[in-house]
């Protein structure tokens, strides 16, 4: 099969053919990051578009710049044939486009009816559009299979149900062209389907979609034609029934993917963590965690899998000493035999560190790094308090930076300078930072949720091995990861949680991704076919 | 990039320029009054360097609460409440000598400012209230306290004056002035200056250590960033929210040790005379680093101590440094990036061209 | 009491909870667009002065409520440019406002009258005079609706009855309009409103001169209503105060009016009785004054139920995916 650059007139989408979108030339470019290099894409009316790319090869920007969020530095936008300038999002609505969003655009104590006629009212006064749209809902709802109460208050929903508002806000508006950022992310697998089928019938009805994603499975589940992004360029365009999964990944990273890390079978030693009936109620009252029982052994990383939002990083939260606030918890946690108070002064994060955890945390921007402080403050971040980091009083600045620079050069931080702001390093040696500053520390437990979300390949394989190399030296290693195919490739031992459970523990080398998607959707995998979806909240 | 604020600065005083000028007045003029005035004599500067010696204080104080993210709008009140500390302190407390009273006043006037800051502090770190808010509110609390306090209670018999009665000899701190005289030579006689601006400076010192060299620092500019990986790092929001309100409130609070022990030797109402406020925009001005906080707060006591020789001399009343001090928090606070986005492009394109 | 002091009291508590009322749903449209205000003070000053100002100058008492719209809008444009255009720091901007227009308002008095800050006292048609409603000389007599209807009700100024209607009107707009969906939704979301295609610039913008059209009648008010001319620093706080009914009014138009009738009333009682025994407690004027101050903390601290501001409230709105 040969995958062929894309121009307007590739063969797999032919000129003269009917096209919903047209792109020609984008560049957009943010300071010295060019995000998209001259993109051409053509889609055809009545198709599901898939355009698929690692996190950050271009793909939101592009399609921001379709709805009109930035301008393009150069290139043209045909809509219909004709070509259209997107100068705002309400252009781009008057084109017939429109756009869920990897994160809502809903107000959250707005009813789904308000949120729904939000820049789309009929006249000044509310009654008339409101009217007007509650008959619309119900009609779309049941056309397209998406009931949800029009008066319900959008923070009351679960999150597929806002997700679905959003799509109703768009066909509201009439639009032609549905773009989805991403819309699995925080959805099971059962509501993934529905999904899935709600966007088959828009598509069958004539309605054009393009789907962004960087998940293989989804693009080779629903799309028509798929086009590859990397690194801000269309590195090819396919229809999907001419492709594998293989190809495709091929040409996302633009090299043979190594989805196997290289390692020993695991040799187990004493427990290192053990979870007993460990159970979590929010600020708001929703219990987030449902009776935990874990253990972790030293020298070997065990894997939770699952949908983001069922409990991992409430798990994360509580083990490192920062559970939301306001949150109730019970249950036990022992770290090598020694009981962990679950809250109270003795359970922050710093008694966490001295009872030897270690954590990088799933969000480096936010928990992981101060962004404003430079590379040598974060990298003693959390450990500020060590005696070598102090002389008295004072923090020994000297030695703080003369750490740093060990711990950079080891970890081959890029650029090696440790007075440069956290802010201006890339994805993957922010990250890199974090890993080394916890690894080096030389936990008895380490924490790692998401670890290479935002990062690229090469640091991928880097964090990997460090991650193993600290399991061989007979440490215990919690992974969190919404991506299923880190975990299968790093973990000795799976579980899977669901609504704040774990559902069920499997080998590596046993699991299937069906069965443990299965697990992930809160089902037995004997138990039948998926049925309705269950509602996994966040 | 210090261009910034010096921009911010010019921008401020050439629409101040332009005031004077839609008044009548001439800029160059009133600006010759102002230097003449404030610093064209020792008596001058003995004023200007008293009412730094204010605004240095304020000005660590909104600093130290900036650095952990926290706006405290509240150096008025707390000002105000450590006023009532000195002067409880200089009235009840027998001193033998100035210098310990001095001490004492400065732990009196800090510990009353600080407990006034705790209130917000707690409620902010507790319950989530908005600090500038509580302390505006606390502003006026404390104002409508001392208002009865001295109308009431600590007014002497027979005086009509809403003030307490002096404070005894003992407690009167020597002037910058007498100590030049004591090492024989002539200064700013009977100016307003006195040794707490040896007290400010080394506040100024020590909140430097505390920013930049204590682990304390450390974690109040980790928290200020970000307070979720401040969590992370264990650090714990409500402690550091009430320890650096009750520092910053301590300072502000310290400030009374200059106008109410150093200058008036009694507490009188509005005793603050707005240094508050004044606070605020020599943060803003000194990028809320102490050096920085130091100068601004030397042009503020310049432009203070100027503003009323203004009124003195010429029909230019002295609220013109309301006008100006509004302006300086206007540009160098509010519309920073009206300034510094053009800058920036600029230095961008310049580096561009080079390279 | 008797039943003339209380009418006495309510009448007053009429009179001096207008500015507090117009400040109040000033600073409500601006902060349910998610911009705090905390520069309702500056603004009502600077439109007192202005009004004062140029009905003295005049002579008309329409030209000075215009005159002070206007004093007021233009500080409202500043804040605009401070917060929306160069999205600065909506509290520091607020402080600036208020330091400049304490000074600026002074400065231009002096030079203008040379009175040290005051106004000339205006009177006859350079002041809003009292309307008597109809009906209200004819049931003065009637036992309690007649004094209630002609003390407390009928004979304010023309600004006070504007005042009162203002409340049923923006709960209208808020709640009833287009522009209210669309104000309540930049407040809580700004990119909801973005990404439906509506400029988020422009709403602010509008919310924020709606406020100072508010806030303008409100210093008029002040200066040419309730009092007859303008004096140095004459609001004297109550920005702030409008402020905290702001806040206990948990930022709701009926709320509002509840509010700042409690701080007005509390404001009449301390004029009327500087000293009020109540059984074994006396309760001093200052005490009386700081109680709406006091009540907002308690409000703030969600000792009695939870004040929740607007939830983009202070932030700068900045596109992002």
């Amino acid at each position: 099969m040969a995958v062929q650059p894309e121009h307007p007139t590739s063969p797999q989408i032919a000129a003269g053919q009917d096209l919903a979108i047209e792109l020609r030339g984008i560049s957009k470019a943010f300071g010295a990051v060019q995000a998209n290099k001259s993109i051409d894409l053509a889609v055809r009316r009545g198709t599901i578009h898939g355009i698929i790319g690692e996190n950050g090869a271009g793909k939101s920007t592009l399609m921001s710049i379709l709805y009109g969020f930035y301008r393009p530095d150069e290139g043209e936008i045909l809509i219909g044939g004709q070509p259209v300038a997107i100068t705002d999002s309400r252009a781009a609505i008057r084109a017939g486009i429109g756009m869920v969003f990897q994160h809502f655009k809903l107000v959250q104590n707005f009813t789904v009816l308000e949120n729904v006629i939000l820049g789309a009212e009929d006249g000044a006064l509310l009654r008339p559009s409101l009217a007007r749209a509650r008959g619309e809902l119900q009609r779309l709802a049941r056309d397209y299979e998406m009931q949800v109460d029009p008066d319900e208050i959008v923070e009351e929903l679960s999150v597929g149900h806002q997700q679905r508002v959003e799509i109703l806000k768009a066909l509201y508006r009439q639009a032609d062209i549905l773009i989805l950022d991403e819309p699995t992310g925080v959805l099971t697998p059962a509501e993934a389907d529905h999904l899935f089928r709600v966007l088959q019938g828009l598509r069958d009805e004539g309605k054009t979609i393009i789907l962004i994603t960087h998940k293989l499975r989804e693009i080779m589940k629903i799309t028509d034609n798929v086009s590859v992004m990397r690194r801000g360029e269309i590195v090819g365009t396919v229809a999907t029934a001419d492709t594998n999964p293989t190809a495709m990944a091929e040409m996302m990273v633009g090299r043979k993917v190594i989805l196997k890390v290289d390692k020993a079978p695991a040799r187990r030693g004493a427990p290192v963590l053990e979870i007993r009936g460990l159970r979590m109620v929010d600020d708001a009252g929703v219990e987030r965690l449902r009776g935990i029982d874990l253990d972790i052994r030293a020298g070997e990383i065990l894997g939770i899998a699952g949908v983001a939002g069922n409990g991992q990083s409430q798990l994360l939260e509580i083990l490192g000493g920062f559970p939301e606030v306001g949150s109730k918890l019970s249950g036990r946690i022992a770290v090598n035999g020694h009981e962990l108070p679950l809250d109270g002064r003795g359970a922050d994060g710093q008694a966490r560190r001295r009872a030897g955890i270690g954590h990088v945390p799933e969000d480096r921007q936010v928990e992981g790094l101060i962004m404003d402080f430079d590379a040598w403050e974060n990298a003693a971040f959390g450990y500020h308090d060590a005696p070598e980091y102090n002389r008295g009083l004072l923090m020994d600045n000297a030695a703080i930076r003369e750490d740093a620079r060990g711990k950079m050069a080891r970890f081959d931080v890029r650029p090696p300078d440790v007075e440069l702001a956290a802010r201006n390093f890339s994805g993957g040696n922010q990250q890199k930072i974090v890993v080394a500053r916890e690894i080096e520390r030389n936990p008895d437990l380490l924490l790692v949720g998401q670890p290479t979300r935002g990062v690229d390949i090469g640091a991928i394989e880097f964090i990997h091995k460090r991650i193993v190399e600290l399991r061989d030296a007979g440490k215990a290693v919690l992974l969190v990861s919404v991506e299923l195919d880190e975990i299968m490739a790093l973990s000795d031992r799976i579980a899977v949680m669901f609504d704040g459970r774990i559902m069920g523990e499997r080998l590596p080398e046993e699991a299937t991704t069906t069965a443990l998607g299965c697990l992930m959707a809160g089902m037995e995998p004997d138990a039948g076919p998926v049925q309705a979806a269950g509602g996994a909240r966040t | 990039m210090i261009l910034t604020p010096l921009i911010s600065l010019a921008l401020a005083f050439a629409i101040s320029a332009v005031v004077i000028l839609a008044i009548g007045e001439s800029p160059v003029e009133a600006l010759k009054v102002m230097v003449e005035g404030a610093l064209g004599s020792s008596y001058g500067w003995g004023n200007t360097l008293y009412y730094t010696t204010n605004y240095i204080f304020t000005g660590l104080a909104v600093a130290v609460a900036y650095h952990a993210g926290l706006f405290n709008i509240g150096g008025e009140g707390q000002a105000t409440m450590g006023g009532l500390g000195v002067a409880l302190c200089c009235l009840f407390i027998p001193w033998p000598h100035w210098t310990l009273a001095l001490l004492g006043a400065a732990v009196a006037g800090a510990l009353f400012g600080a407990l006034w800051a705790l209130i917000p502090a707690w409620l902010q770190a507790k319950r989530g209230s908005h600090i500038v808010i509580t302390t505006i509110m606390f502003n006026f609390i404390a104002y409508n306290i001392l208002t009865h306090l001295l109308s009431k209670t600590l007014r002497p018999l027979g005086s009509m004056d809403p003030a307490t009665a002096n404070f005894p000899p003992a407690t009167h701190i020597p002037g910058l002035w007498q100590l030049a005289e004591m090492m024989g030579f002539a200064w700013g006689k009977h100016s307003l200056a006195n040794v707490t601006l040896f007290i400010a400076l080394l506040m100024a010192f020590l909140v430097w250590v505390l920013i930049w060299r204590t682990r304390l620092g450390y974690e109040l500019r980790a928290f200020g960033k970000s307070e979720p990986a401040a969590r992370y790092a264990g650090i714990s929001p409500v402690r550091i929210t009430i320890i650096t309100m009750l520092i910053s409130g301590g300072l502000a609070g310290m400030m009374a040790v200059n106008n109410v022990m150093g200058m008036s030797e009694r507490l009188i109402l509005n005793a603050v005379e707005g240094a508050g406020f004044f606070g605020i925009a020599v943060a803003l001005m000194g990028r809320n680093h102490p050096v920085g906080i130091v100068l601004a707060a030397l042009l503020f006591g310049f432009l203070f101590q100027g503003g009323a020789e203004l009124s003195l001399w010429t029909s230019i009343p002295r609220e013109l440094i309301a006008v100006i001090q509004g302006l300086v928090i206007l540009f160098t606070g509010a519309l920073d990036n009206m300034v510094r986005l053009p800058l920036e492009r600029l230095f961008a394109a310049r580096r561009r061209k080079e390279g | 009491m008797d039943v003339m002091t209380v009418v006495q009291i309510l009448d007053s508590t009429v009179r001096l909870m207008t500015p507090l009322l117009l400040a109040c749903l000033a600073g409500l449209y601006s902060e349910r667009s998610g911009i705090f205000d905390i520069g309702l003070e500056g603004k009502m000053l600077m439109a007192a002065f202005s009004a004062g100002a140029v009905a003295a100058l005049t002579g008309s008492a329409v030209l000075g409520l215009l005159a002070g719209i206007l004093g007021s809008l233009a500080l409202a444009l500043v804040h605009g440019l401070a917060s929306i255009t160069f999205r600065g720091n909506q509290l520091i901007s607020g402080v600036a406002i208020n330091l400049f227009a304490g000074g600026f308002t002074v400065l231009v008095g002096q030079k203008l009258f040379g009175l040290g800050g005051r106004t000339p006292p205006v009177s006859g048609n350079a002041r809003f005079s009292e309307i008597t409603l109809p009906g209200a000389t004819a049931i003065r007599d009637v036992p309690v609706i007649g004094p209630i209807y002609s003390e407390i009700i009928s004979g304010h100024s023309p600004l006070v009855y504007l005042a009162l209607l203002a409340v049923p009107l923006t709960w209208w707009v808020l709640y009833r309009t287009r522009f209210g969906l669309r104000l309540r939704a930049v407040g809580e979301n700004p990119a909801s409103v973005d990404t439906a295609g509506i400029s988020v610039t422009r709403l602010r913008y509008s919310a924020v001169m709606i406020c100072g059209v508010l806030c303008g009648i409100a210093g008029a008010y002040m200066a040419i209503s309730l009092s007859a001319g303008f004096v140095k620093d004459m609001t004297a706080g109550r920005g702030y105060i409008a402020l905290a009914a702001l806040i206990f009014a948990k930022w709701r138009p009926w709320h509002a009016l509840g509010a700042t009738f409690l701080f007005g009333l509390l404001e009449a009682i301390s004029n009327r009785f500087p000293q009020l025994h109540l059984g074994p407690i006396t309760l001093s004027e200052s005490f009386m004054l700081t109680l709406p101050y006091i009540l907002t903390v308690v409000i703030l601290a969600g000792f009695v139920g939870r004040a929740i501001p607007p939830r983009a409230g202070g932030e700068p709105y900045v596109k992002e995916r």
